[in-house]
């Protein structure tokens, strides 16, 4: 189990180092500059800021400069947002990303893994069918559109929610469900699907032939065989559904990382690129990480260094 | 002696996409207290839908039981409603399948596998059951039960396996065990074992057991009773000497002779029975073993034939063997196909 872990954290670190790497050098290979701007500066002011920021030395040291302060856990200082710290920006903004995210996450394996179970258990029947099209209507429809449509329908007409902002917890349920819905389609469809296999094994049949009841076949003899490939899933969930709220942060106007993103991008602020670049990565690998371990949890043929049969 | 499970009439059909596949038609056949029977038949005859008829674990739809009745200890499982059944699975009677590999779940340890069955009938408590665990895992000849009880399915071998299926067949002493070809997927050396400890755990604890199998050599073995299935009827029932010594349908005759024998010349060939078994969508009209048959009369082929009763113990639905045949049946229709 800890070699396991131990083989899992060096991977990250390589996989984390060839990310800042490409990250780099890409982002170098964008034409355009932070230094520019609409107003035209002398060229001795422009070499004293490249010289200020250290742009001026050959791309090589700069990187060098970049990963000496990486190791120290120095994401360095914006170009753009009247010099704050990377990592300021970065804590100030996440949390409202992280409870949207966290929410999300919930939302989804709870309502995905019911949705699934309940077709399972119910194959060809009404609730299937039923269970299938609220699935597919959620992974159609995407969130750029439904986030509107909730607004429309929930905070204009009905007046149960606000359209935007975040004053209080009542304002996380329409992001929420906009931002779950793909996932929550995505779960129902996976445990479904494993479910009607997992319930036409063997082992199931002998729960039956225990003279074990139904619903807690399906608890304790079904469900965690069935969770595996949601398991495997969550890791890329927890990351995307985190990261991946751009969008409904900008229509929500929610104060998250999402929007310094994306303005990082456009004013090519390189140490805030890089900076939530490297955050989302580690967040992302920690999640997948995460899940590795919570699969070796679930499934005991995974213990003991992955040996098992 | 008496009846533990007395079968009567019963008709299972599946409704499938090319229409009605009638899996049983018509099987009656009962099992003493303490007698071990067996089921024999090829694939499709019926064996195991029967098996699982009994248990009530035939999938409705797209199965369906047409008719008949299954008493146990004098009461129809087919009239229980789906709770009183559970009472009755795991309970009174205990089932072991045929993939051990497949059918312990993998996620759970093995004593709790075992323990599940004992807290529900018994309502032992947490320790009680482990307790009792241990000594079935003993009983089944399991070493180190106390350390055993707390590992994984993939910790354990296929016969190893096996035998903890056998333990959770047995945990709440069941009066009737049913075996569906408990040893196809072993080894043979360990088919061996397994066989073994059916068999003293069955003097051990009295239990019935039917045993269902392909493998006529398992039968002779364990038990006193076999009942020969084919295209979903019963075609002949007897003691093991009944059907080994003297076997009267054509069936079992063809089935005995198609299998090698220490004693016979090693050049002479095994006579298989030609022709595969009809179609249980469309049953044919007489004798569902009429087309292969070498003996098949004009009356095979148009009317199902009837149970003869030839002794107390043995009994056949065979024309040949009709009180009305006109020749002389028995040893000269067997000679004259040979």
């Amino acid at each position: 189990m800890i070699r396991y872990i131990l083989k899992k954290f060096v991977i990250m670190l390589v996989s984390l180092f060839f990310l800042v790497t490409t990250t780099f050098v890409l982002m170098n290979a964008i034409p355009g500059s932070p230094l520019q701007s609409e107003k035209a500066t002398s060229e001795a002011v422009q070499k004293n800021l490249e010289a200020y920021y250290g742009l001026d030395k050959p791309m090589i040291e700069q990187y060098g400069i970049y990963l000496k302060n990486l190791v120290q856990g120095d994401l360095g200082i914006s170009m753009k947002k009247k010099f704050q710290a990377v990592d300021k920006i970065i804590k100030e903004s996440f949390p409202y990303s992280l409870k949207l995210g966290i929410a999300s996450v919930i939302t989804s394996i709870v309502v995905g893994c019911l949705l699934g179970i309940l077709a399972a258990m119910h194959h060809r029947k009404f609730i299937d069918n039923f269970a299938m099209v609220i699935a597919v209507i959620g992974l159609s429809i995407p969130s750029l559109v439904m986030a509107p449509l909730l607004q429309y329908s929930l905070a204009v007409k009905i007046r149960a929610f606000e359209v935007a902002g975040l004053n209080g917890p009542l304002d996380y349920v329409l992001p929420t469900i906009a931002l779950s819905a793909a996932s929550i389609a995505f779960i129902a469809r996976l445990i479904r699907s494993t479910m009607i296999e997992v319930l036409n094994s063997d082992f199931i049949k002998t729960a039956k032939a225990k003279g074990l009841a139904g619903h807690w076949i399906v608890w304790r003899h079904a469900l965690r065989n069935s969770m595996l490939p949601v398991v495997t899933f969550l890791g890329y969930l927890t990351a995307g559904v985190i990261t991946g709220s751009v969008v409904i942060e900008k229509i929500f106007a929610i104060p998250g990382l999402g929007k310094f993103f994306v303005q990082s991008v456009s004013d090519r602020d390189y140490p805030l690129i890089m900076g939530i670049t490297i955050f989302y990565a580690v967040l992302l690998m920690v999640c997948r990480f995460l899940a590795d371990i919570a699969y070796v949890l679930v499934d005991p043929r995974m213990r003991a260094g992955g040996k098992g049969k | 002696m008496k009846k533990i499970l007395d079968v009567k009439n019963l008709s299972v059909s599946f409704h499938v996409y090319g229409g009605e596949v009638q899996a049983i038609r018509d099987v009656s056949f009962d099992v003493k207290e303490g007698e071990a029977v067996a089921i024999v038949g090829e694939s499709g005859s019926g064996k195991s839908v029967t098996a699982q008829t009994i248990m009530r674990l035939i999938q409705t739809p797209p199965g369906k039981i047409k008719a008949g009745e299954v008493l146990l200890d004098g009461q129809d499982l087919l009239k229980l409603s789906e709770k009183e059944m559970q009472k009755v699975r795991g309970n009174k009677i205990g089932m072991i399948f045929q993939d051990p590999m497949t059918s312990l779940n993998p996620t759970m340890t093995v004593g709790k596998q075992i323990m599940e069955g004992l807290i529900q009938h018994q309502s032992l408590s947490k320790g009680a059951a482990k307790t009792r665990a241990i000594e079935l895992l003993k009983m089944v000849g399991i070493p180190n039960p106390e350390t055993r009880i707390s590992q994984y399915p993939h910790q354990f071998s296929g016969g190893m396996r096996q035998r903890v299926m056998i333990a959770i067949a047995l945990a709440c002493n069941p009066s009737l065990l049913i075996a569906d070809e408990p040893t196809t997927a072993l080894d043979v050396t360990i088919q061996a074992q397994i066989l073994q400890l059916m068999k003293d755990l069955q003097q051990e604890t009295k239990t019935s057991i039917i045993l269902i199998t392909h493998d006529l050599g398992i039968v002779a073995d364990i038990c006193d009773r076999v009942i020969v299935m084919y295209a979903g009827q019963i075609v002949e029932t007897g003691t093991k000497h009944d059907i080994f010594h003297n076997p009267k349908h054509p069936y079992t005759q063809g089935l005995l002779k198609s299998l090698p024998r220490l004693d016979q010349d090693k050049n002479e060939p095994l006579v298989p029975i030609f022709g595969s078994p009809p179609d249980l969508i469309k049953p044919p009209q007489g004798c569902g073993f009429c087309a292969r048959c070498d003996e098949a009369m004009h009356i095979c082929e148009t009317e199902s034939p009837e149970t003869t009763v030839l002794s107390d113990t043995h009994a056949l639905r065979c024309w040949l063997q009709h009180p009305e045949a006109k020749r002389p049946a028995s040893a000269g229709a067997k000679e004259a196909s040979v």
